[in-house]
């Protein structure tokens, strides 16, 4: 028990000792974290030992609450499943642990981000670890307040504050839909345990829920379709879905060392965690499944076209990590949980790489973060450069590295899942051409080409190689990037993973040898490889002719497909026109009355009240008597 | 022999008088007095129970109660010593630095 | 009745208490002025001693002299809570007395007795029991309270108390006389029976009860008998506050809940409308007139009443539910409220004590420590997660909606949700303004042990309640002779 227990524990212990006593620490709280993240890593790294031979581990530590019928319990359950995405967190989070030191140095909250990154640590431990709705739905909200005080950083700096109170919001958008979810998971299933809530499903696979009966509407619909789709909004809202994406791209603002932690490898998935965690539960609805599919779908293509046009190198790697979210989630919505995981697991090493060496190249140029003020930056530093190649192939779905078989494997799956997987493959495919594009216009860009710097600016010496604590986990990372694919294809982690979830009974095992899929995606990936090259990789001027030529698809995917113009349209100016009239027209009187009327009323009363304190002690004992009286003619008033 | 509503009336009416004389009168002393014939107004009820009910305890909490009045009036006349000392006044009026 | 050593054994808690508090009156004149933090420690070995002897008692029901004290689960449970409280206090006071130049030997004697008389109370089972217990406890708080003799709060917190203590004492013991008038006995589980039958003595019965409930809900601080509190707790010396605002305040909850539990269940329909009106009252005057104080021993004394309110709804239901929820949220309370009272105390400006909210302003850049541990009180007092404070709340609101009064927790959390606004103004003005005046933050080993102490228990009664929710269900047998 304890071994597992250590896990989290020991990236806590280092939040305590760090965030307690950041005063006395002066700028050394890395020797606190950085040592207990590494022994977290071993103790996952032993937990996944463990499950490879023996059972799933399950145990409870405490009832937290036990209240009559409502018992929370905090628990820990380490399956195939949880252990596989141990293993992932706790080595990024101990190699970010380590960059840090080099990016954040001389900053002056250094120790702080210490403290805050232990403490994400620890609660995404606890989310892969937990064992009923509730605890995962506390740790899922710590991670998304970790995410938010460490977006917000430099506070001083509006973007940042700006970008976490995005991020904040629109994360609550999707918790509502979850906490609906788990609110009406425990009314239909009285549990909110995972176990007991699957040994539970077939008997409630045909009731059904009438959701908008407030409007008058009765159609019925399927319970468990209703819990799978609010449960899903959650994960829309944490894993940067369309809808509820634009925060994730706007995160960058952030230190880069939480980009690629949080923003890349671990919290974002934990949406996907989750639909994999309840499998049972999306099984039971097709049509959940569905709406599932297609969400991943439509967000992949769209991330991609939109990462075509960017200029700021996080902002691409952003949408890219939101477009290979779209992949997994995709994957989920065909049943093909085992892919998905596989997926996230080899993305979560290679989109790591890729953020920390923009945020090496970005370090070494004193902050820039514009495309086209690099370029022939492979001179000056080349253990980034070399890193970063190969993160782009393993992301442009090349072989032999790691993102060429998760993500065939989610292709084709997608293309023998019935008619509308052939739509979903082509989809993928697509998307597959378009993110090898941007990813390798991304590194022409960046490292070769003509020097685009000002050399004076940046503190007048040249680009430099960064220090040895942030190239070794590029170093280590790529190690990830270029043979998790092998490993994991090797030792089929699919059919691993798998083991604890189940697979919808519609689905079909993909044949994994069914080579001229492969040959085609493989193709994809060298087309855009092929056309970055050809447009980025040696002076042309096709870029701009095409940006004339397709002037309006341009400005579509350079701005965002406006999706935050939509929504500051449609959302926030007539929220701010509302709020305007109301506090013009109505605020001296209803809103007045209403909302301040409340507070007013309460320090009125209160200054009333406090009056009655007149420290005059007959006073005192008057209302005593009085009180006295008015409880025996109460009585006898009652009686 | 005399009704027990009698004994009754009477530790009633005594109560009320101590109760109003702590409401009313300035004097702290005369205040502490009251509460005295408050504790007095018990004492007959309970004997008087005492005897209707022809049960000892009371009698033996009347002379609790007794004790109990000496140790508070001995405490009670230490603080209004020390208070004394401090404003020089013993009116009750002029005690109220603590309010609001 | 025979003279029986198991009645000495079963009160041997409290015989060894009031011979230590004899020891120490004597050692007192014996030992010089530099060396009296002796007698602190001294007063520690015979707290820890007699906390091992009721541990001692622990798991047995005993009625003792014949049924006038009552030694079970439930009083020892009360009994260790009052230990730890006093031991706390002692270890708050050593420098804070020096301080303020009121380091007399007597002080501990007096904690000792009043210890003593607290746990008379929580282990009555006869009204003349009751009633010596809280007068041993009340006539110790009126001298502690008075403490600094020199200082003009200090007395006149000292003479209102004693004075409206005192007429609260005749009405309680005028509400007893009824009570024996009606059925004729004292002892709690003899008027338990003549209770459920009253016959044509109803009236009687019903003043009686009416009058005791003052008793109680003066020595709780619940509305409308609340109004010693902020003055009593203003002008007191801030550690005899701390203990007067636990452990007083909790003995005192003990002996509500056993006398209407027990002698009133009989009649409980007849009750609960008061105990709700009080509740409502201490819930609502309690969270909004602490809104508007300035001095923070004054809000924390109205944030007392209102939290006496939120206990006092747990005695409407007498069952295994509000017992527990009661018990658990009792203990909390004495360490979040002990702890508070302790850093408010450890604030020293110029030879007093800074006691004003503008005094913690920025107390965040100067003191991190001080101010972590002070969030912690006020975030559990407010009662947010992951604190102590929250799931104290949570349990009372659960056992008030099994009870049948849905509506009553939704009251309960509407003035909870308006509490949390004073409480976050304290914590606002630490953190979120630059520093100012000359307040520093004055600590000593023994203060930072008992800090350290309250504030772990709070956030392990947050996070990890397990282990004290299975000695507190070990607790909840109430003993009935």
């Amino acid at each position: 028990m304890l071994p597992y227990l250590l896990i989290p524990l020991l990236p806590f212990a280092g939040f305590l000792l760090v965030g307690i006593f950041w005063p006395y620490f002066r700028g050394k709280g890395h020797w606190i974290t950085v040592p207990l993240v590494t022994l977290s890593w071993v103790f996952s790294v032993r937990a996944f030992m463990m499950t490879l031979n023996g059972p799933p581990v399950h145990f409870v530590l405490y009832d937290w609450i036990h209240s009559g019928h409502f018992d929370v319990s905090i628990s820990l359950m380490v399956d195939h499943l949880t252990a596989t995405m141990l293993v992932m967190v706790s080595t990024v989070s101990a190699l970010t642990h380590l960059y840090t030191v080099g990016y954040m140095k001389d900053d002056s909250g250094y120790d702080r981000f210490f403290a805050y990154i232990s403490l994400f640590t620890f609660s995404m431990d606890m989310l892969l670890l937990s064992d009923n709705l509730l605890e995962l739905f506390i740790f899922w909200e710590a991670v998304g307040f970790c995410s938010y005080i460490l977006i917000a950083h430099w506070y001083e700096r509006k973007p940042s504050w700006v970008a976490a109170n995005e991020a904040f919001i629109m994360n609550r958008v999707g918790d509502f839909g979850f906490l609906l979810g788990i609110f009406l998971t425990y009314s239909v299933f009285g549990t909110l345990d995972y176990q007991s809530i699957f040994r539970l499903i077939p008997s409630h696979l045909n009731d059904t829920v009438q959701a908008f009966s407030a409007f008058h509407v009765t159609t019925p619909y399927s319970v468990i379709t209703v819990i799978a789709l609010l449960l899903f909004v959650g994960a829309v809202g944490k894993s940067a879905q369309l809808p509820l994406h634009t925060w994730l791209p706007n995160a960058i603002e952030g230190p880069t060392p939480i980009s690629a932690l949080i923003h890349a490898a671990t919290m974002v998935t934990a949406g996907i965690f989750m639909i994999a965690r309840l499998s049972p539960i999306y099984n039971a609805s097709p049509a959940a499944l569905h709406v599932v599919a297609w969400t991943g779908a439509v967000t992949a293509i769209v991330a991609a076209t939109i990462a075509l046009t960017q200029r700021d190198i996080k902002k691409i790697v952003a949408y890219s990590t939101m477009s290979q979210l779209g992949y997994m989630v995709m994957a989920c919505g065909i049943g093909a949980y085992g892919a998905g995981i596989f997926h996230l697991l080899t993305h979560g090493f290679f989109k790591a790489l890729l953020f920390l060496g923009a945020g090496s190249v970005i370090h070494s140029l004193s902050g820039e973060q514009d495309v086209f003020r690099m370029g022939g930056l492979s001179k000056y530093m080349k253990i980034t450069f070399v890193t970063m190649l190969l993160g782009a192939l393993a992301l442009s779905g090349i072989p032999p590295f790691a993102g060429f078989y998760s993500k065939d494997l989610i292709l084709s799956m997608a293309f023998h899942d019935g008619a509308f997987g052939h739509i979903l493959w082509m989809i993928g495919i697509v998307t597959a051409a378009l993110t090898a594009f941007y990813t390798f216009r991304l590194v022409f860009m960046v490292f070769s080409g003509k020097e685009r710097f000002s050399h004076d600016g940046h503190h007048g010496h040249a680009p430099h190689e960064s220090p040895l604590v942030m190239t070794i986990p590029l170093l280590v990372l790529s190690l990830g990037a270029i043979f998790g694919g092998v490993v994991g294809e090797h030792y089929d982690i699919v059919s691993f993973l798998s083991q604890n979830m189940t697979v919808p009974h519609f689905a079909v095992r993909a044949e994994l040898s069914d080579s001229t899929l492969k040959l085609i995606s493989v193709v994809a990936g060298g087309i855009g490889i092929a056309l970055a090259y050809l447009f980025y990789g040696r002076p042309s001027n096709i870029p701009e002719l095409l940006a004339r030529g397709f002037r309006p698809f341009f400005k579509l995917s350079q701005n965002k497909w406006y999706f935050e113009e939509i929504y500051d349209h449609v959302f926030t100016r007539p929220t701010i026109f509302i709020s305007f009239l109301m506090w013009k027209e109505l605020d001296k009187g209803v809103i007045d009355m209403a909302v301040n009327g409340v507070a007013s009323l309460c320090q009125n009363s209160g200054a009333t009240l406090k009056r009655l304190q007149t420290g005059q002690l007959q006073n005192y004992a008057l209302v005593m008597a009085l009180g006295l009286f008015g409880m025996v003619s109460l009585f006898l008033f009652m009686k | 022999m005399v009704p027990l509503s009698w004994y009754v009336a009477l530790s009633s009416f005594l109560f009320l008088i101590g109760l109003v004389g702590v409401l009313i009168r300035r004097n702290i002393v005369i205040v502490l007095l009251c509460i005295e014939i408050m504790l007095n107004a018990v004492n007959i009820n309970f004997v008087a129970f005492s005897k209707y009910q022809h049960v000892i305890d009371a009698q033996i909490f009347v002379f609790f109660v007794i004790t109990v009045a000496a140790a508070e009036v001995a405490i009670g006349l230490g603080i209004i010593i020390a208070i004394f000392r401090l404003r020089e006044t013993i009116n009750i009026d002029e005690f109220n630095i603590l309010k609001l | 009745m025979s003279f029986s050593a198991v009645n000495i054994l079963g009160t041997m808690p409290e015989i060894y208490l009031t011979f230590f508090g004899c020891i120490l009156l004597i050692l007192e004149t014996m030992i010089p002025k530099e060396k009296r933090s002796w007698l602190a420690y001294f007063t520690i070995i015979a707290l820890v001693f007699a906390m091992v002897a009721s541990i001692g008692l622990n798991g047995k029901g005993l009625p003792l002299y014949s049924g006038l004290y009552i030694v079970d689960p439930f009083s020892n449970f009360f009994k260790i809570i009052i230990y730890i409280a006093a031991i706390i206090t002692i270890l708050f006071s050593l420098p804070y007395l020096d301080q303020e130049d009121i380091h007399l030997g007597e002080y501990y004697a007096f904690i000792l007795f009043s210890v003593v008389g607290m746990m008379v109370m929580v282990s009555a089972g006869d009204l003349i029991t009751l009633f010596l217990g809280i007068e041993l406890m009340s006539l110790c708080f009126y001298v502690l309270v008075g403490l600094k003799r020199d200082d003009n709060r200090s007395v006149e917190a000292s003479f209102k108390y004693f004075l409206l203590g005192s007429f609260t004492a005749a009405i309680f013991l005028f509400g007893i006389s009824f009570l024996y008038g009606a059925a004729g006995t004292e002892t709690i589980s003899g008027l338990a029976g003549f209770i459920s039958n009253p016959g044509t003595l109803k009236p009687m019965v019903m003043v009686g009860m009416i009058l005791t409930l003052v008793g109680f809900t003066f020595k709780v601080s619940a509305v409308p008998f609340h109004m010693w509190t902020p003055d009593v707790y203003e002008g007191a010396p801030t550690v005899v506050t701390g203990f007067m605002a636990t452990a007083g305040k909790i003995a005192a909850f003990a002996v509500f809940l056993r006398v209407f539990w027990v002698a009133f269940s009989g009649n409980r329909h007849d009750w609960d409308i008061l105990i709700i009106l009080v509740s409502i009252l201490s819930m609502a005057v309690g969270n909004i007139v602490a809104i508007m104080q300035t001095n923070l021993k004054r809000m924390l004394a109205y944030s007392s009443i209102g939290h006496a309110g939120y206990a006092l709804m747990a005695l409407l239901l007498p069952n295994r539910e509000s017992l527990f929820a009661l018990l658990f949220y009792v203990f909390t309370y004495m360490f979040m409220t002990v702890g508070a009272f302790g850093v408010i105390l450890m604030m020293r400006k110029k030879g007093v004590e800074g006691e004003e909210i503008e005094d913690f302003v920025g107390l965040s850049k100067r003191h991190p420590i001080a101010a972590l541990v002070m969030l912690i009180f006020m975030f559990s007092l407010a009662g947010i997660p992951p604190f102590g404070g929250f799931l104290a709340k949570f349990y009372i609101f659960f056992a008030v909606v099994h009870a049948g009064y849905t509506w009553l927790a939704v009251v309960g959390i509407i003035f909870a949700a308006i509490g949390a606004y004073y409480y976050l103004k304290v914590v606002m003005a630490m953190y979120m303004k630059e520093p100012n005046g000359s307040v520093v933050f004055h600590s000593s080993l023994m203060g930072r042990i008992a800090l350290a102490l309250t504030a772990g228990t709070t956030v392990i009664l947050g996070v990890y309640p397990a282990p004290f929710v299975a000695y507190i269900k070990s607790s909840l047998a109430l003993f009935i002779p």
